[in-house]
């Protein structure tokens, strides 16, 4: 690489920092000895849902609403039909989708694009995006994304004016804590939180829709029954 | 306020910044308004959580813990971003910072960069470090937009431009975007941010980012944000520099439930924040194909190594402190002369001058605590500014007229005759001073020399007629 950085300076920047935390924290902290001061942490908060099924539902539902987002529950049976009715509503005839999006879920009559690594002026000229989703939490409003088929990487859902996410019922938990336990194993994955569509407050923090993220979203929850089962 | 940076070295002292920033009614006015509203969603989505308290718990103590294992977090850090296609430098000043982020742009064929809204790029001057080595810096938070397009300075940690209404906002994007026609509504405004820096996304194929938290287990780094302006520039680019002052590891991923739980709710009063990316190195499908992590000390090690300071490091820069603060509320961020404002930077920003600058700052505050109880990992602000204001009598030497007085203070407090004495000369030495108020109570509003410092900003309550141990005598002698 062309930086003009002494790999020398680089070394001795990180000796001289790392030997002025030790003589400020008494000495060298090692593995053992952080895990078991991590284990003794007090986690006194809550951790596990305190809500029945039905009502950890509807609180997302009310709290994706309350940031803006339109929420609409569906059984899995009733996908497409749902998502052509959204769109033909918003005026969406050409969307993006990622790799491995469920094909039972894209109604016909509207043009799907895979993206199959577009750049990013090409991302731009979608009318919008639909993809999968991998949990969402209900006390926060929060869906969330990772790099998976049917989700797609970051820009796919970044570019693009309009999202819409299909969130299953079975991937919704309650609270925070929930959720970070179950995305511990794929930790490592590219991950997007999102809460409602794109906001700022940064005008005499006055919370206002949209700015550089999808300014539009629909969530369509599914449930893992059929449509007539539950209606 | 003029364009030049907040520099602690340079600025001058608070009672005097303070003095020339209470003048500007329209100033006054968009703080108040802003902290009030930001002040009353928090309330209002902290009263939600039953476990408030548990949760501000858990913060303090995980980022006490952290503390208390830096090296071994930091190192861990490094080892896991590496694995994973990153690559770690390490600086141990605002200079080196610099010198390698221009180094890497340089490295990135690239004479412009994007950048996400950074308190620790603004700490180190980094815009002017790039601009003058022939890049251009674009900001693309809206707040950082309009300081840089106004030639400004930010006031506040999360909302850097809280001082500034929608009107003067609209003044700066018509003069700098050249809209003449430009509404006020804040949605023409965010619009008008929204077309003006897409193209720069598309474009520019270097980002400059900081970092809400570095998570040593996975080697990963998450970024807390609002608008996407972060996802845009963690996301296109096609190298990202992420610099974060050492302070910023956690431990392991799991940690983030309570830092995510506490941080929107503080800073924002948002349940969550609109968004939160979450990255682990280099991904060959997804983002940047260069990724570099700068890991500053710039005097953070000189705060940990204070036992008493070292809790300033826990601070997760949620800015719910100067919301709360009185003073803050006063004066707006500006007069604290430095990027951190409020209560935090009274306590940061000396330390991070290892004390050499900005030694008014630590008195910039009544010890209210308000800052305290909304802190969401409970760092006792009060404690450490009294710490400091001690460090800073300490550094003075013990002939500086403080430490005298507090020493006679002393001497007078210790015989019960002094005292007295000294009560009878002060009922003389105020009589000529005191005003009655229609109740009849006396008030003094102005005191000589040095003693004015303390009348200057609020009047002074004549002494008693009779105090509490004359009261105690006489009901002795008289019986009761």
């Amino acid at each position: 690489m062309g930086v003009d950085i002494g790999a020398a300076s680089l070394g001795s920047a990180r000796a001289e920092i790392l030997q002025r935390i030790r003589a400020a924290t008494g000495g060298v902290s090692n593995a053992e000895v952080a895990r078991a001061g991590w284990a003794r942490l007090p986690r006194e908060y809550r951790r596990t849902a305190t809500r029945g099924r039905e009502a950890v539902l509807e609180l997302l539902e009310d709290r994706l609403r309350d940031y803006d987002a339109n929420v609409v529950r569906v059984g899995r049976d009733g996908v497409s039909a749902i998502v052509a009715k959204l769109l033909s509503e918003r005026g969406k005839t050409r969307m993006l989708v990622p790799a491995g999006i469920a094909k039972q879920w894209l109604p016909v009559g509207v043009e799907f694009v895979e993206d199959e690594g577009l750049s990013p002026e090409d991302l731009d000229r979608f009318d919008g995006v639909m993809t999968g989703s991998t949990m969402a939490i209900a006390e926060t409003g929060t869906v969330i994304l990772q790099n998976v088929p049917g989700q797609g990487r970051r820009a796919v859902t970044l570019v693009p004016d309009y999202q819409l996410c299909v969130v299953r019922e079975e991937d919704v938990v309650e609270t925070v804590s929930e959720a970070m336990a179950r995305l511990q194993e794929t930790a490592e994955l590219p991950t997007t939180f999102f809460s409602g569509p794109s906001a700022t407050a940064d005008i005499e923090m006055t919370r206002i829709k949209g700015v550089h993220g999808p300014r539009f979203l629909d969530v369509v929850l599914m449930r893992s029954g059929f449509e007539r089962e539950t209606l | 306020m003029s364009g030049s940076a907040l520099d602690p070295k340079t600025a001058p002292v608070f009672p005097m910044a303070a003095r020339a920033a209470m003048k500007d009614g329209q100033l006054r006015r968009n703080v108040r308004h802003a902290t009030d509203m930001i002040q009353a969603k928090r309330a209002r989505v902290v009263a939600e959580m039953p476990d408030w308290q548990e949760l501000r718990e858990a913060g303090k103590q995980i980022r006490q813990h952290t503390m208390e294992n830096l090296d071994f977090y930091l190192e861990e850090f490094e080892a896991n971003c590496t694995r994973a296609g990153g690559v770690v430098h390490w600086a141990r000043d605002a200079a080196e910072a610099q010198q390698i982020i221009v180094g890497l742009v340089k490295a990135s064929r690239s004479d412009e960069v994007i950048k996400i809204k950074s308190m620790t790029t603004e700490e180190i001057q980094l815009n002017s470090a790039l601009e003058a080595a022939g890049i251009h810096p674009y900001e693309t938070d809206l707040a950082e937009l309009i300081i840089q397009l106004g030639h400004d300075q930010p006031s506040h940690i999360v909302v850097p431009a809280l001082h500034k209404n929608r009107q003067q906002i609209r003044e700066i994007f018509r003069r700098e975007m050249n809209l003449p026609k430009l509404g006020e509504r804040p949605e023409d405004l965010a619009d008008a941010a929204r077309i003006f820096l897409r193209e720069k996304f598309l474009r520019v194929k270097t980002g400059v980012s900081g970092a809400n938290f570095l998570i040593a287990e996975t080697g990963g780094v998450c970024i807390v944000e609002s608008e996407g302006n972060g996802r845009m520039c963690l996301t296109l680019p096609e190298t990202l520099i992420t610099v974060a002052g050492i302070d910023k590891v956690v431990p392991r991923f799991a940690d983030l439930e309570v830092l995510f739980q506490l941080l929107p709710r503080s800073a924002t009063g948002e349940r969550m924040n609109p968004y939160n990316s979450i990255w682990t190195g280099v991904n060959a499908s997804d983002g940047p194909r260069a990724f570099h992590v700068v890991l500053m000390d710039n005097a953070r090690t000189e705060i940990l190594a204070d036992a008493e300071g070292r809790q300033t490091l826990n601070c997760i820069r949620c800015g719910a402190c100067q919301n709360a603060c009185p003073v803050y509320r006063q004066t707006g961020g500006h007069a604290y002369g430095s990027v951190y404002a409020g209560p935090i930077g009274a306590i940061l920003t000396p330390q991070l001058q290892e004390m050499h600058h900005a030694q008014s700052l630590p008195y910039a505050s009544s010890l209210c605590g308000a800052c305290y109880e909304v802190c969401p990992v409970k760092i006792n602000i009060p404690e450490v500014l009294i710490h400091l204001r001690n460090k800073v009598v300490k550094q003075n030497g013990p002939l500086n007229i403080e430490a005298l007085a507090m020493k006679t203070m002393g001497m007078i407090f210790l015989s019960e005759q002094r005292f007295r004495a000294a009560q009878r000369m002060g009922r003389m030495a105020e009589a000529p001073l005191v005003r009655r108020d229609e109740k009849g109570a006396g008030w003094i509003g102005w005191l000589p020399g040095m003693l004015g410092g303390w009348t200057k900003a609020r009047d002074l309550q004549e002494m008693p007629q009779e105090t509490f141990r004359d009261w105690w005598e006489k009901r002795g002698t008289h019986g009761s």
